[in-house]
């Protein structure tokens, strides 16, 4: 009996195969759940197609694109210019929900805890290095900061993470100009370990210890955070519609301007969270006619209510209306032979 | 008429087995020869300063592997210099000391270590290990030896002494159960002979024991060596990842094979990722050399007695 049913499930399978489309995607690992879910979601809609995606790094999806072995990719960055010089069809950098990162802290205090973008850099540049710092305590009214020295952690592993974190820094600080990376050289006397995970224990671990993440996960993880000073002059604490904020107002009209390639860090937008950043779905201007269809009703999908209230229940920051609509409008004009 | 059908299939099976061994050269060879391949154009980028230097920045494009090297060599030493006394030392006991039902309880732990996922050692090792060295052994050690820079530094928990102590408990395995292999392996007369002229339980050990075991057991330490210096996944978790020289075995430090499993995946440009390829090819090479200088001192050894 139990050999009848495998024997018919796996026929099932292969007809699926055999009647629908099968398409490949690799890339970053960050919006890894979200993805996963919008394709298994997506699959109940359109029961004939099967996206697959693998979290294998932002940069190993532009490559594994660039060879064509998949047919998009995704990253937490836009693709650099070594990477543009490589592709053979265009490249359109779709956005499809927001992240951020959020700088975490173990310390028990009065209040939350209210960082400028000068003093994060200096944090982080070592040059403010105890608790107990004439700037810290002027940013902080009502605050007792203890006799402790400041341990920094950060990333060791190459990471969209610290991209976004250090395109704030570069963007912020003179210091920082021309530092940002995927993997950064760090000042002596910090620490750093592996992944989200790591650099949230290293920082519970040690009193007096600062570090940054993914929003996503310190909120999985109930985590406390700092407020950051944005553009604006505003201290605001990350949320989801703080993190949409950084994509709203003026940098819509830049965004269609620079091809949806641009940084939201450091965003003008009043009410917007500073250390916010797009992920990008990188898909190929030219496709064949089949794929490329359901490629094409997928970011539809995916840029639309359904998909985009699901980002939400995820903790990723859904894309503001006025540039969905704006990004759709480019999703029309791909190449379809 | 029937000897020669065995003769075919003699010879069928010995060119069988020739090619499995020429197999295992030709992975080597290859394996060699792709990492060189890959890491060229850092060669050709940095010369010699690529093993000179120990700047590692990818944001300016310099990558030199030295602050790696010192990372793994004294990470793996200094387990060693933890391990080798226990494993050999447990060895002795479980084969000439040990009460017979003990024995196989024992062993069998020992080998469970062996066991244990990497990635659970890493765990343990920052969840554990690291808050106890930050709270009890650093302070305890740089008190009582202001004067040198060994022990000094931030308290981080995270760092070659704490990366040491995890590699040391992961080879105390393979250690132990190979000493185990050659000493139960030492005609047990020595021993007697030893006894019967009247040495004592431990020059008795030394002379029968110890002294012609002493090229199996060199073997033993080797292997762990090797099992040191390439582990990565628990290395990497709490070794503190700097690409730094410091005397302090309390700084944080970064290890060959743990900057390629952290920066490989999100390499930037192609000399970023060449720089990774040269990295693990310095890895390959001095594995070899470690392996080489083994195989000398333990045919001396074997020639001495």
């Amino acid at each position: 009996m139990k050999k009848i049913f495998t024997l018919l499930s796996l026929f099932g399978a292969f007809n699926v195969f055999a009647a629908g489309t099968l398409i490949n995607g690799a890339g970053a690992t960050f919006p890894e759940p979200i993805y996963t879910k919008w394709f298994a979601e997506f699959k109940k809609v359109e029961p004939g197609t099967s996206i697959n995606y693998q979290g294998i790094g932002s940069g190993g999806g532009i490559k594994q694109l660039t060879a064509g072995t998949v047919d998009f990719a995704a990253s937490d960055t836009p693709m650099n210019v070594e990477e543009n010089k490589a592709v053979k069809i265009p490249v359109l950098h779709v956005p499809t929900v927001i992240g951020a990162v959020v700088v975490t802290y173990n310390l028990k205090l009065e209040k939350p805890l209210k960082l400028s973008a000068e003093v994060v850099a200096a944090i982080f540049s070592g040059k403010i290095n105890k608790w107990n710092d004439e700037k810290l305590i002027k940013l902080n009214p009502g605050i007792n900061f203890p006799k402790l020295p400041i341990v920094v952690a950060t990333r060791a592993d190459g990471s969209g993470t610290t991209a976004v974190f250090s395109d704030y820094l570069s963007q912020v600080s003179p210091d920082w100009k021309g530092q940002a990376g995927k993997t950064v050289d760090w000042f002596r006397g910090s620490v750093a370990a592996k992944g989200n995970a790591g650099v949230a224990g290293l920082v519970q671990q040690a009193e007096g210890a600062i570090g940054y993440i993914e929003l996503v996960y310190a909120l999985q993880n109930k985590l406390a955070f700092a407020q950051i000073q944005n553009k604006k002059g505003e201290y605001i604490e990350a949320n989801l519609k703080s993190v949409s904020a950084a994509a709203g107002g003026n940098v819509v009209k830049d965004m269609v301007k620079n091809d949806f390639k641009l940084s939201i860090t450091n965003s003008e937008a009043s009410g917007a969270y500073p250390i916010s950043s797009f992920t990008w779905l990188l898909i190929n201007e030219t496709m064949p006619k089949e794929k490329g269809f359901q490629i094409v009703k997928m970011l539809n999908w995916c840029l639309g209510n359904t998909g985009q209230d699901m980002a939400a229940s995820l903790n990723f920051a859904p894309l503001p209306k006025e540039l969905r609509e704006a990004v759709l409008i480019k999703v029309k004009g791909l190449k379809l032979n | 008429m029937k000897r020669k059908e065995v003769r075919i299939s003699d010879l069928l099976f010995h060119n069988f087995l020739r090619g499995l061994a020429c197999l295992v050269i030709a992975l080597f060879l290859t394996l060699f020869v792709f990492l060189f391949a890959s890491a060229q154009p850092t060669f050709l980028a940095r010369g010699w300063s690529f093993f000179s230097e120990s700047t590692w920045s990818p944001t300016k494009e310099i990558f030199s592997v030295l602050a790696f090297v010192y990372g793994t060599m004294v990470s793996s030493f200094l387990a060693l210099f933890f391990a080798v006394p226990i494993s050999v030392g447990s060895a002795l006991f479980l084969t000439q000391i040990c009460p017979k039902q003990l024995k196989r309880p024992i062993r069998t732990l020992i080998e469970l270590l062996a066991a244990i996922p990497s990635v659970v050692y890493g765990l343990w090792g920052i969840f554990v290990l690291a808050p106890f060295i930050k709270n009890y052994i650093q302070p305890f050690l740089s008190v009582h030896t202001e004067s040198l820079p060994f022990f000094q530094g931030p308290p981080f928990g995270l760092g070659l002494f704490t990366a040491a102590i995890i590699l040391a408990i992961m080879i105390i395995p393979t250690i132990t159960t190979i000493s185990i292999e050659v000493f139960s392996s030492i005609p047990q007369l020595y021993h007697e002979g030893a006894k019967a002229l009247g040495a004592t339980d431990w020059e008795a050990m030394r002379m029968a024991v110890l002294a012609p075991g002493f090229s199996g057991v060199f073997a033993a330490v080797i292997l762990g060596l090797g099992r040191a210096m390439g582990e990565t996944m628990a290395v990497t978790m709490v070794i503190g990842n700097r690409a730094d020289i410091s005397p302090s075995l309390f700084s944080p430090a970064a290890t060959m094979a743990s900057v390629i499993a952290n920066e490989y995946a999100e390499a930037g440009s192609n000399l970023h990722s060449a720089s990774l390829a040269a990295v693990g090819f310095t890895l390959l090479l001095i594995s070899m050399v470690v392996n080489l200088a083994a195989r000398i001192i333990i045919r001396r050894a074997r020639r001495n007695t």
